[in-house]
C-alpha cells in the first residue's frame, strides 16, 4: 500500500464519495457505480470483438496451416509415386521389350544375353545382371557375376505368381505380365530386387521369364531428392512393413516399420500419429500400384510449426499490449469524463445550497422585519406611558418621594430599550439581505456581525480583537453576502474555542492595492490535515450529532468565490486556525462570477 | 415651538403630546390625515411629527399637503417599519436624520425638536 501513496494525490474525489441515498441534495448518480459501470461496458464492447476476431483468427490460422501441411505431405508423396513409379515402369518395358525383341533362342545365347545386358547398363545405369528362364522355372541362360545358371526357380513364390498368372490369361498373347520383388540382400548381402516379365510365344508353346536384378541405389537416390523439410524423411516399405530403403528414424532396410503399415488406397493419403519416440508426426503415404512397394513420406510436425510457434506468440505479445493500452485509455477517459461530471454535480449542490440558503435568509428577513414592525408599535405605546410615569415622578413633586416605583419605571424604561435594540438589529439584518452591490467598509460589517456575537462571545469567555485600519478603503461589494461570509466564519471559530480563547480580525490592503485580505484567526482545536482539503466539500462535517449540516463553510466558500475573491485555511491540530479571506476592492472587476451555475 | 403629532395610534400619540407638554412643547395631537389638514388650516405649527405609514394616505404625501398651506414648516418621519423602500423614500424627502424608528426616546425626540427650531430660527 506504501507504493501507491504517491498516487493518492490524483485519485478523483467522486471515489471518496460518500452514500447518500435520499435527502434533497442527493447527487444525480452514484459515481463510483456509474464508474464502475462505464468502464466495464466500454471494455466489454471493445474487447469482446478484439478477443473474438483474435480467437477466430487463431482457429482459423491454425486450421489452415494444418492443412497446408497435409497438402503439401499428400502431393509430395504423390510425386515421389509417381517419379518412383515411372522408375520402375521404365526398367519393365526395357525388359519386355528385350522379349519381343529377341526370340527365345537369341535370349538363350550367352554372348548376346551379355551384349544385352552390357546395352541395358549403358542406357539405363544400375543393372546387376539378366537371367532366362524357361517354362520349367529352370535358368536356362545367365549373363552377370555369378554362377547360377540351371538353377530351378519353379518353387519360389515369384515365378508361381507370374506363372498361374499367365494360365489365367494364357490367350492373351500380347498381355504383358511383370513382377516387382521385394528388396532384398540375397547371396550378394547388398540390396536390391528383381524384375521379372513373362514372355508368352505369339505363334503358342511354352512361355519363358526374363529375369534382371537391380541395385537398389537409384531408388535410394529418388527419395533422398525429395525436399521434406525439417527432420522429415521419405523411405519405402513393403506390404508386410518391412523397411526396403534406410530411414534415419525408423530403422535400417529389412527391419519392421514401428508404426504399422497403413490400409490399403489407391490414392495418396495422410495421416496424423504420435511415433514410437513420442513425437507427433504426419505421415503421407502412397501405395506403388504393381509393386509390393508402399511409399511413407514422415515429416515432424513440431519442425513445422515452429515458424507459427514464433508469429503465433508475437500476435499474443501484441494482443496483451492493445489491451492494456484500450483498459488504460477506458479507464483515464472514463475516470477523466465521470469526474467531470462530479465536479459539475458538486457545483449544481453547492448552487442550490447556495440558492436555497438565500432563500430561507429572505424570508428570514420578510419574517423579521414583519415581526419587528408589529412589534415596535405597541413597543413604542409602552415607552411612552412609562415616560409618562416617569416624567409625572419627575415632574410632579407629589409623587417624587417614591424612589421605588421611579426604580420599575426605570426598569421598564430600559427593557423597552432592549427590545428596541432587538427590533432595530432585526430591521437592519432584513434590509441587508435585500441588498446588492454597495459601498461598504469592512469594519462596519465586521462590527455589525460581532454585535450579535458579543453576548455568545462573553458566555464562551472569548476575547475579540478587530484590527481593520481605517486607512482601508471601502469595498464595492454585497453586504448581505459579506456579512453572511463573517458570521459563518466567526460561528465556526467560536464553535472550535469550546473552553475559551481568542478571536482575531485583521485586515490589510494587498501590495497591488487591489484587494483586502482579511485574516480570522482563533485559539481553538484545529483541524486535522485530512479534514482540511475536503473542508469545504458540502456536507463534511465534524459536529455530526450536534446539528451540524456541513453547509457552512461550503456555502461560505461559494460566496466568497462569487463575491469575486478566494477563501484559504491553515489548521494546527490545538493551536487554531486561521482562515484568509481575500476580497477585490470592487466587484465590477469581476462581472461573471467563476462560480457557474449549473442549476435551473 | 409648537408641534403637530400625527400617528393612527392614539395611545401613543396622545401620551406622547402629554409628555411634550411638559417639557415645554406645545404638541396638538390627531390621528389620521383629515384630521392633520384641518388642524393646519386652523392653526400654524413649526414641526410636524408624521408616521409614515397612515391608514388611508403615507406620510409623505400627507408632508406634500401641510406643505402647500403652511410651507415654512418642517418634518420629521417616525416609522416602526424599517423597510428599505421607507427609508430612502423619507431620506430623500427630508434628509437621513429626520427618520427615526419607533420606540423613541423622548431626550432624542426634543433634542431633534430644538435643533430644527435653532435651524430654522437661524436662517430667520
Amino acid at each position: 500500500m506504501a507504493m501507491l501513496e504517491p498516487f493518492k494525490h490524483y485519485k478523483p474525489s467522486f471515489l471518496n464519495q460518500a452514500d447518500q441515498s435520499s435527502g434533497m441534495y442527493k447527487p444525480l448518480y452514484n459515481f463510483k457505480r456509474l464508474w464502475k459501470q462505464s468502464i466495464a461496458v466500454t471494455l466489454a464492447v471493445v474487447l469482446l470483438p478484439l478477443f473474438t476476431l483474435a480467437a477466430v483468427d487463431y482457429v482459423i490460422s491454425k486450421r489452415a496451416l494444418d492443412s497446408e501441411l497435409v497438402l503439401r505431405t499428400a502431393r509430395q508423396a504423390s510425386n515421389a509415386r509417381r517419379t518412383l513409379s515411372a522408375y520402375l515402369e521404365e526398367r519393365k518395358f526395357a525388359l519386355y521389350f528385350l522379349t519381343l525383341d529377341n526370340t527365345f533362342d537369341q535370349l538363350a545365347d550367352e554372348k548376346r544375353l551379355g551384349q544385352l545386358l552390357e546395352h541395358l547398363r549403358g542406357g539405363l545405369g544400375d543393372w546387376h545382371d539378366l537371367g532366362l528362364i524357361d517354362h520349367t522355372g529352370t535358368q536356362v541362360n545367365y549373363a552377370g557375376p555369378y554362377n547360377i545358371k540351371g538353377i530351378n526357380y519353379s518353387e519360389q513364390e515369384w515365378y508361381k505368381k507370374l506363372h498361374y498368372k499367365d494360365m489365367e490369361t494364357y490367350n492373351h498373347a500380347v498381355a504383358m505380365h511383370s513382377d516387382v520383388s521385394d528388396i532384398f540382400l540375397g547371396f550378394r548381402m547388398t540390396p536390391h530386387f528383381v524384375i521379372s516379365v513373362l514372355h508368352n510365344k505369339p505363334e503358342g508353346g511354352e512361355h519363358y521369364l526374363l529375369r534382371a536384378s537391380l541395385d537398389v541405389e537409384r531408388l535410394n537416390t529418388i527419395l533422398s531428392h525429395l525436399e521434406v523439410g525439417g527432420d522429415g524423411e521419405a523411405f519405402l516399405v513393403n506390404r508386410e512393413g518391412i523397411i526396403q530403403t534406410p530411414s534415419r528414424h525408423y530403422g535400417n532396410i529389412m527391419q519392421t516399420f514401428p508404426l504399422g503399415v497403413p490400409p490399403f488406397s489407391e490414392h495418396t493419403e495422410t495421416f496424423e500419429q504420435v511415433d514410437h519416440l513420442g513425437r507427433r508426426v504426419i505421415v503421407g503415404y502412397a501405395y506403388i500400384i504393381d509393386t509390393p512397394y508402399i511409399l511413407l513420406i514422415v515429416k515432424h510436425k513440431n519442425d513445422l510449426v515452429q515458424t507459427w510457434k514464433s508469429t503465433d506468440s508475437q500476435l499474443l505479445v501484441f494482443l496483451a499490449v492493445s489491451v492494456l493500452a484500450i483498459v488504460a485509455v477506458v479507464v483515464g477517459i472514463c475516470t477523466y469524463l465521470v469526474n467531470n461530471i462530479y465536479q459539475s454535480d458538486q457545483k449544481r449542490l453547492a448552487s442550490l445550497h447556495q440558492a436555497e440558503y438565500a432563500n430561507k435568509m429572505a424570508s428570514i428577513g420578510r419574517l423579521s422585519a414583519g415581526v419587528a414592525h408589529e412589534i415596535n408599535n405597541p413597543l413604542a405605546i409602552i415607552n411612552e406611558k412609562a415616560g409618562l410615569i416617569k416624567d409625572l415622578f419627575t415632574f410632579r413633586q407629589e409623587y417624587a418621594g417614591d424612589k421605588r416605583l421611579l426604580g420599575l419605571v426605570d426598569s421598564i424604561i430600559h427593557s423597552v430599550e432592549r427590545c428596541a435594540t432587538i427590533t432595530r438589529q432585526l430591521l437592519n439584518f432584513a434590509r441587508n439581505i435585500q441588498v446588492t452591490v454597495q459601498q461598504v467598509h469592512l469594519s462596519k460589517v465586521v462590527g455589525d456581525v460581532l454585535e450579535f456575537q458579543a453576548r455568545e462571545a462573553a458566555h464562551q469567555n472569548i476575547t475579540v480583537s478587530v484590527d481593520i485600519p481605517d486607512t482601508i478603503p471601502e469595498l464595492f461589494s454585497d453586504r448581505g453576502k459579506l456579512q453572511q461570509v463573517f458570521i459563518n466564519l466567526i460561528n465556526n471559530a467560536f464553535a472550535a474555542m469550546k473552553g475559551g480563547g481568542q478571536l482575531a480580525i485583521q485586515s490589510r490592503l494587498s501590495d497591488d492595492g487591489t484587494r483586502i485580505i482579511t485574516t480570522i484567526s482563533d485559539t481553538g482545536c484545529g483541524i486535522p490535515p485530512e479534514n482540511l482539503e475536503k473542508i469545504f466539500e458540502p456536507f463534511f462535517t465534524t459536529k455530526s450529532g450536534s446539528g451540524g449540516t456541513g453547509l457552512g463553510l461550503s456555502i461560505t466558500y461559494g460566496l466568497v468565490t462569487e463575491l469575486g475573491g478566494s477563501i484559504s485555511i491553515e489548521s494546527v491540530v490545538d493551536q487554531g486556525t486561521t482562515i484568509t479571506v481575500t476580497l477585490p476592492l470592487s466587484l465590477q472587476t469581476y462581472p461573471e462570477p467563476p462560480h457557474a451555475r449549473t442549476a435551473g | 415651538m409648537r408641534v403637530l403629532l400625527v400617528d393612527d395610534e392614539e395611545e401613543l400619540v396622545a401620551t406622547l403630546a402629554e409628555r411634550l407638554e411638559m417639557r415645554g412643547i406645545t404638541a396638538c395631537w390627531v390621528t389620521n390625515h383629515r384630521a392633520a389638514l384641518e388642524a393646519v388650516d386652523r392653526e400654524r405649527f413649526d414641526i410636524a411629527l408624521l408616521d409614515v405609514r397612515l391608514p388611508e394616505m403615507n406620510g409623505l404625501d400627507l408632508k406634500r399637503l401641510i406643505e402647500a398651506k403652511q410651507p415654512t414648516m418642517k418634518f420629521i418621519f417616525l416609522t416602526g417599519h424599517g423597510s428599505e423602500e421607507d427609508f430612502n423614500a423619507c431620506s430623500a424627502e427630508s434628509g437621513r436624520e429626520y427618520y427615526l424608528i419607533k420606540p423613541v426616546q423622548i431626550d432624542v425626540l426634543t433634542a431633534k425638536l430644538h435643533e430644527i427650531c435653532a435651524e430654522q430660527g437661524d436662517r430667520q
